[in-house]
């Protein structure tokens, strides 16, 4: 057979390698109709600079945007909700486009205005892949709007929960403000307070000396008044619920603080602490900025209702009308196109159902239907248009009721106590138990030095230092498990992380690849006949084997009649086409030798034609790279645990890379997922969930710590406290182990502040604390916690090699 | 050495400007996206070649 080398072309606009069609426009090539188009929009509009800034910045166009898929846009209820401002010429809305990914896109997307008059201003904040347009809804209405969009190839994504309610967007802003202020003070009370501690001569001392005092205080009280209260308010809601934490040592030092510091002042006794009071306000809420920065480009929140489409095409008397889902009811006849997501549970009517549920169950071979068949919500339709009649409600449905069942509304969360509360509450008593001594033992001794002491001790040992390890170690471990592409919630994740004493496993996506690159033909080359005749048999039998087969072969082989066909369970399938007899099945089922070369973790599916043997199929199980060892690393200090919704072919196979006493099931159904993690909560373990997919939410939520694992994480994952790119599921074991190292960091970091603590209390118990000593002590304590933190963090982040990824 | 109570005022009103400009920057939103403008600034140049040949022709 001679091959013909066709020379590998990429598409002007998308880049893929061009392959069946190749078409030229202006002498540039092109994959298929929609770059082309795209370009010709692009290019007539005088925007071709979007080229110029990018090699091939588009995305393939092969799959058309149906013409009528954003009819439900003319809806007024659903354009009054999905509109954030509107009077009477201009209307804002922001649109999240998954398909943004360079500096092309932004280019564009805020060139809109040139492309269509109706637009009056667009803005992309590329990280969160949000577009916020103006336009004119006189001249441009919604539903052209998103058409322009979907038509140049960034097509936003509209879901039910961009209907239900706008989610506030949450800023930090307040906080910001206040380190703002904080700083300002912190710095001009350093400046104002260094003449004082370098010496100011007799004459200018009476001068200076009372102005220097006032100007502080008037600068420390908006410190103390409004950068400070979160603090006061936090230590008084805890006391109210009989806690101590942290920040009612913290509040009590800026108090006593501040109210010797105004005594010291107006009284002309002393300079007051204002210096050490700004610092240290500066350095607490700094922390708390760095705790409260959070990877908000990835959406951690994602329920159903994220996933589901907008509308849905309702059939009534012949004629075809758009309906939010929301307002779906049973009995209602629904259209659903190619590409589109059932939103119901409903029973299929007319048409050819292929129903992709990997966003559900992570298998990603499609699910034949037959008409009359219930059909679960939450799958793709692949092939053609569906008439389906609804037959529940959509929040009733098989998936969406879990979220809406009891066990999952019920914050069922552990409050996991965190090291720094356990520590700040023996500290708190330790603190006051030394200042109430020292107050005392200078009671007897010297009355006069009896208050100095016991305000002395509270302000030095405020744990500053103390409340800063926290934040810092776990912030910057978050951010460089962000780079390492495991994306947590938030910083207090990296602490649960090293609480964990049980994983729990999804199989389907979690542990298994879902692409099926895994197949391979070894033996002679196929002829296209062959390849139908094979093509054909395996699409009769529902085998997951003859699944892989069948998809593989599908994009070059037609179907043709089968005869005879007859599967013999786990062994293999006969059939006879054409009067040719065709065995595929197992070696022992052909009665041929295994071959000993190929890797035992594959399976081999042979081929007889006419009784010729003509080769096998190896269809690698795509299990993640170096799964055993990940596994093998884990359960040297956890247990581990296997639940798929599966049946349990597979379990020789599990078996082989977990641990001996790791517990496997199968046949799992969603609310048996949620169960078995509730129940090893219960007896006492605190477990985390890896999983993916829509049928692992229940687990993911009830467990101490939920991480998705995802191929796309622009694409849907479910609620979690974590997403990991599936990419890294190798370093999941590198990961846990830096979490521990993160863990370690925070405490030895906190013997470090305690150790400033004690030199402080030395003077201070001893009633010979100056305002210049506090003022050193207390800056340098925070710093060299802030700087040992990140650094440590960051060396055991490379020690461990969190950032090795052995798939590039 | 009067001189330095102007000095003072001076510093202080200084140092109220910087704490207006960052309240300011905060408000208009400029915390919240820092990366998008850091691509945006290098488009002008090109944006406005273009335009300029348009006019030529």
């Amino acid at each position: 057979m001679v091959k013909v080398e066709k020379k590998k072309v990429a598409c002007f606009h998308c880049g893929d390698t061009i392959q069946n069609t190749h078409l030229t426009f202006e002498e540039k090539d092109f994959c298929c109709n929609g770059c082309q188009q795209v370009y010709e929009i692009l290019s007539q509009n005088n925007l071709c600079e979007y080229y110029n800034l990018q090699d091939s910045p588009g995305t393939t166009r092969k799959n058309p945007v149906s013409k009528v898929k954003f009819n439900f846009l003319d809806d007024e209820q659903i354009k009054r909700q999905l509109i954030q401002y509107s009077d009477e010429k201009i209307s804002r809305i922001t649109f999240h486009i998954p398909t943004m990914h360079c500096s092309s896109c932004i280019w564009l997307l805020e060139s809109l205005y040139k492309l269509e008059r109706g637009v009056k201003s667009s803005r992309v904040d590329f990280l969160k892949k949000q577009l916020i347009i103006s336009f004119d809804h006189n001249v441009l209405s919604l539903k052209s709007l998103v058409e322009l969009l979907a038509s140049i190839g960034y097509e936003p994504s509209l879901n039910l929960n961009d209907l239900e309610g706008k989610k506030k967007i949450e800023t930090n802003n307040k906080l910001l403000y206040r380190v703002g202020v904080a700083g300002f003070c912190f710095g001009n009370i350093m400046l104002i307070s260094f003449p004082e501690y370098f010496g100011l001569d007799a004459f200018s001392k009476s001068t200076f000396s009372y102005l220097f005092g006032y100007l502080n205080f008037f600068l420390a009280l908006p410190t103390f008044l409004y950068s400070s209260s979160d603090y006061f308010i936090s230590a008084y809601k805890s006391l109210k619920k009989r806690i101590i934490n942290i920040d009612f040592p913290l509040a009590l030092g800026i108090l006593v603080m501040f109210v010797r510091s105004t005594y010291e002042i107006f009284s002309h006794t002393g300079l007051g602490y204002f210096d050490t009071l700004a610092g240290l306000v500066f350095f607490l809420l700094l922390g708390k900025w760095v705790q409260q920065r959070t990877i908000d480009t990835i959406s951690f929140e994602r329920d159903y209702k994220s996933y589901f489409p907008v509308a849905v095409s309702v059939i009534s008397d012949n004629s075809e009308t758009t309906v939010p889902v929301s307002n779906l009811k049973i009995g209602d006849r629904i259209l659903i196109r190619n590409n589109e997501i059932i939103p119901a549970d409903s029973i299929l009517l007319k048409g050819d159902a292929q129903i992709d549920f990997s966003f559900v169950t992570g298998e990603s071979v499609a699910i034949h239907k037959t008409l009359g068949e219930l059909v679960y919500a939450g799958g793709r339709q692949t092939s053609g248009n569906l008439e389906l009649e609804v037959c529940k409600h959509v929040s009733q449905s098989y998936l969406t009721q879990l979220w809406n069942s009891e066990q999952f509304s019920k914050e069922s969360k552990s409050q996991m106590e965190s090291f720094q509360t356990m520590v700040s509450k023996y500290f708190t008593f330790f603190l006051l138990g030394i200042a109430i001594t020292s107050a005392l033992f200078w009671l007897v001794q010297d009355p006069s030095k009896s208050l100095d002491a016991f305000t002395a001790v509270l302000i030095i040992a405020c744990p500053c230092a103390l409340a800063l390890s926290s934040p810092f170690a776990l912030g910057n471990a978050m951010r460089l498990l962000g780079r390492a592409k495991l994306y947590l919630k938030g910083p207090e994740v990296v602490e649960k992380m090293a609480k964990i004493k049980h994983i729990v496993f999804d199989k389907t996506g979690t542990l298994t690849d879902s692409s099926d690159a895994g197949v391979v033909f070894h033996g002679h080359e196929l002829t296209t006949e062959l390849n139908n005749y094979v093509y054909s048999i395996c699409n009769q039998s529902v085998h997951p084997l003859s699944k892989k087969i069948s998809s593989y072969l599908k994009q070059d082989s037609i179907l043709i009649p089968v005869d005879e066909f007859s599967e013999i369970q786990g062994k293999g399938l006969s059939a006879k086409i054409a009067k040719n007899t065709i065995r595929l099945g197992s070696a022992s089922y052909l009665g041929v030798k295994v071959n000993s070369a190929t890797n035992d973790l594959a399976s081999l599916v042979y081929i007889e034609f006419n009784q010729e043997l003509l080769g096998f199929f190896e269809i690698k199980h795509a299990y993640r790279n170096h799964l055993t060892e990940v596994l093998n690393e884990l359960s040297l200090e956890r247990k581990l645990s296997l639940l798929s919704g599966d049946r349990d072919t597979e379990k020789v196979t599990m078996a082989k890379f977990f641990p001996q006493n790791s517990e496997m099931r199968f046949n799992q159904s969603p609310a048996d997922k949620m169960l078995f993690i509730d129940q090893l909560r219960a007896n006492g373990q605190t477990t985390a969930m890896i999983g993916d997919g829509l049928n692992d939410a229940g687990a993911l939520k009830v467990a101490d710590l939920g991480i998705s694992v995802t191929e796309n994480t622009a694409h849907f994952s479910p609620a979690s406290d974590a997403i990991m790119d599936a990419s890294v599921f190798e370093n999941t074991g590198k990961f846990f182990k830096f979490a521990n190292h993160t863990l370690l960091v925070i405490r030895l970091s906190f013997v470090i502040s305690l150790m400033y603590n004690l030199v402080g209390l030395s003077f201070a118990v001893q009633g010979i604390l100056s305002p210049l000593i506090a003022a050193i002590l207390m800056p340098v304590s925070s710093i060299s916690v802030i700087v040992f933190t990140t650094g440590m963090t960051t060396f055991f982040a490379m020690k461990n090699g969190i950032f090795t990824n052995s798939n590039k | 050495m009067n001189i330095i109570f102007l000095l003072i005022g001076v510093s202080l009103v200084m140092a109220l400007g910087f704490l207006a400009a960052f309240i300011w920057t905060v408000k208009s939103g400029q915390m919240e996206d820092d990366y998008t403008p850091s691509v945006r600034m290098l488009f002008d140049d090109a944006i406005i070649k273009k335009e300029e040949v348009e006019i030529k022709k």
